[in-house]
């Protein structure tokens, strides 16, 4: 079952993967919105929540009321009341495909288990309250639509036998329907927003620097599209709510509303089935065995002796996975790693002070590590290639495990050095490399925003920048370093990056002769 | 420093950016609002049957002697003695002549000492039609116990509702 999950999650990898390259093109990596779903997420719940205060003023919350308060709102407080409920509307439907896909992109890229377990479960009741909060509140218009869900949610609910009194007979008869009941429907919707804000709140506790908004031009893109939608095709209301009557045709928000038809079509106890089902396996996904062949990476290290408790690996860690405790000496704190947030991507590693290849001990140990390529073992893989390296214009490439794959890159003169993450490179590495031998370093990995650690490739960015400790030194000669972020897959453009960079580095060297 | 993975906004980027938002918006807008939907076909009526009822207990209710109350703690001296278990309540509807449902709603609660419910939706045809309601809430009575009939014209998409009144114990047509 494992294999067939595995296959079915990597092919669906490398078919996202195409899509969210063909949006880098016209968005650019950075406002790739492939790139930012849980962000867009957010913005969606606040446009929401804002617009859903108003509307809750002007509400009138009686039975007999709320169609006519609305439907005033609509047409003649068009140009306030009519485009914000047009965005309530929108946007909640734009809040369930970015959730959902969001869902789908977290599930392919296999962050529900291991250290992504937390927020993968944290996650899975709000898809609940989303649809709860989302489903009722056409009910609180009261127009035919509302009616239709009204009785069909309460038929559904029926059909589990619990109520003493089956909820159906709320929505009876029009007579059945009374204030009373209005009321707790609206504290219904705002409650469970409520809980659904709180879920969120949980949801990324365990995510440092989590992307709760998007990026400015993407957010203002995004709710410029909805503001014009809302101006454009305004949501209007169905006729009065008649318990008399079946509604006729309706035009059906399918985003919610998809499980009446469903229910009508099957039965109530197929769409409970469904529901169930797919609750469950959204719980029960994190603690399915790992594939065959799979072996746990070791966490970070911290080494006491080294470690003077700057506390950069605690700001840069992607997964508030490092506290900071009293060292043992007295003096200072000490960097500590929870195990189960370890993500083993060497971010840290990359972050440390002393994780310098000048340093002149024979033993280069470093205040935080990572086993499996400590950073001493890295300065003599350095070391070792740039002696190999022959020709002009030699370079060395630094890249990472998740992204473009380097093995073709590879020459006499051409060194690559493959790292968990490439924000596990110090940048005095590069230095390194450069006054060793280099000509130049090629610094590629995942796109930002797309890096398999989350911040790999932005603390990169900064740290090279020098608005990130530790920065690249203002000596270091930047024409000899070249930054080209490319995927799993996105090998040739790798490959024309190395071939321009080399170019220029040529150009450049002619024209110091 | 060269950045490759950065690149200068096109105009043409512009204009694919402003594309691909006006199709996610164009999506959003036609699935909230389309394919429509109808629950119920054209030329359709629907007939809810639904009470919610207790019936009768199964055995009668028995005067305790004084020597029994007595035996009994002082908070607890009922002079009756009632069975707490309900009968179930039967119901069944003929449409036209013919029996289209029948149902027997077994009692709520452990001690089957709560309400009886019942929700059925028949979709018929929008026509005039005779409609028999039996409805029984006692194990020990003979027959039915609640009897309606009518003949009735339903308009498409009407929605008739069949209740029980309890306090005037009789069967409803709304």
């Amino acid at each position: 079952m494992m294999s067939f999950l595995d296959a079915t999650r990597n092919g669906g990898l490398l078919v996202y993967r195409r899509l969210e390259q063909l949006f880098d093109k016209p968005f650019d990596a950075a406002l790739n919105p492939w790139r930012h779903l849980g962000a867009l997420g957010f913005l969606f719940f606040w446009i929401i929540a804002v617009s859903g205060v108003y509307l809750y003023i002007v509400l009138d919350t009686s039975a007999s009321g709320a169609y006519r308060s609305i439907d005033w709102l609509t047409h003649q407080q068009w140009y306030l009341g009519g485009v914000l409920r047009s965005l309530h509307r929108y946007a909640a439907d734009a809040f369930i495909v970015v959730t959902l896909l969001h869902v789908l992109r977290e599930f392919l890229l296999g962050h529900y288990s291991g250290f992504c377990r937390f927020s993968w479960l944290t996650g899975v009741p709000l898809l609940w309250f989303m649809y709860i909060s989302g489903i009722e509140g056409f009910w609180l218009n009261w127009d035919s639509l509302g009616q239709f869900s009204a009785v069909a949610t309460t038929e559904w609910l029926d059909s589990l036998g619990i109520f003493a009194t089956p909820m159906t007979r709320n929505f009876l008869g029009n007579a059945a329907v009374n204030d009373r009941l209005f009321s707790l429907l609206v504290f219904i919707h705002i409650g469970v927003p409520l809980l659904l804000l709180f879920g969120l709140w949980f949801h990324i506790q365990r995510i440092s620097h989590a992307g709760v908004f998007p990026p400015r031009p993407l957010a203002l893109g995004t709710f410029a599209s909805l503001l014009i939608l809302a101006l454009a095709v305004p949501v209007v209301s169905q006729a009065p709510a008649d318990l008399a009557v079946v509604p006729g045709p309706l035009p059906l928000d399918w985003f919610y509303l998809f499980p009446h038809p469903l229910m009508y079509a099957t039965s109530p106890g197929s769409v409970w089935a469904l529901v169930v089902t797919a609750t469950l396996l959204l719980f029960l996904l994190p603690f399915l065995p790992r594939p065959r062949g799979y072996a746990a990476q070791p966490i970070a290290q911290v080494h006491p002796s080294d470690c003077n408790g700057c506390r950069r690996c605690f700001d840069d860690c992607p997964y508030a996975a490092i506290t900071m405790i009293p060292h043992p000496n007295g003096r200072m704190q000490l960097a500590e790693v929870i195990p189960d947030l370890c993500a083993s991507c060497g971010i840290c590693a990359g972050s440390c002070p002393s994780a310098t290849p000048f340093r002149s001990v024979s033993d280069l140990v470093t205040g935080i590590d990572m086993p499996q390529l400590p950073i001493g073992a890295l300065r003599q893989a350095l070391q070792d290639q740039l002696d190999t390296l022959q020709g002009d214009n030699r370079i060395v490439v630094f890249g990472c495990d998740q992204g473009a794959r380097m093995d073709t890159l590879a020459g006499k003169n051409v060194a690559t050095i493959s790292l968990i993450c490439t924000g596990m490179l110090p940048p005095s590495f590069i230095e390194y490399a450069l006054r060793y031998g280099a000509a130049g370093v090629l610094l590629t990995g995942c796109r930002p925003d797309g890096c398999a650690f989350r911040l790999g490739s932005r603390w990169t960015e900064e740290r090279l920048h020098g608005t990130r400790e530790p920065h690249l030194r203002a000596s270091v000669d930047r024409l000899r370093i070249c930054i080209a972020w490319a995927d799993r897959g996105e090998e040739k453009t790798l490959h024309n990056a190395l071939e321009d960079f080399r170019n220029r580095i040529a150009a450049h060297d002619h024209a110091l002769i | 420093m060269t950045m490759l993975s950065s690149k200068p906004f096109a105009w043409i980027a512009w204009v694919a950016q402003g594309l691909l938002y006006a199709l996610f918006a164009l999506g959003i807008a036609t699935f909230s609002s389309w394919p429509h939907y109808r629950q119920l076909p054209a030329g359709q009526a629907l007939i809810k049957l639904s009470f919610t009822h207790t019936g009768k207990r199964v055995a009668d209710c028995v005067q305790r002697t004084p020597a029994e109350l007595a035996k009994l703690s002082p908070n607890m001296r009922a002079p009756l003695q009632c069975p707490r278990e309900r009968s179930p309540v039967i119901v069944e509807v003929d449409l036209d002549g013919t029996l289209a449902y029948r149902h027997v709603a077994e009692p709520s609660g452990l001690s089957r000492d709560g309400a009886s419910t019942v929700y059925r939706r028949l979709q018929v045809p929008a026509d005039q039609h005779r409609l028999a309601v039996r409805l029984k809430d006692n194990t020990r009575s003979a027959g039915f116990d609640y009897n309606r009939t009518e003949t009735l014209t339903l308009k498409p998409g009407q929605i008739l509702v069949i209740d029980f009144d309890a306090e005037k114990g009789q069967i409803t047509f709304i």
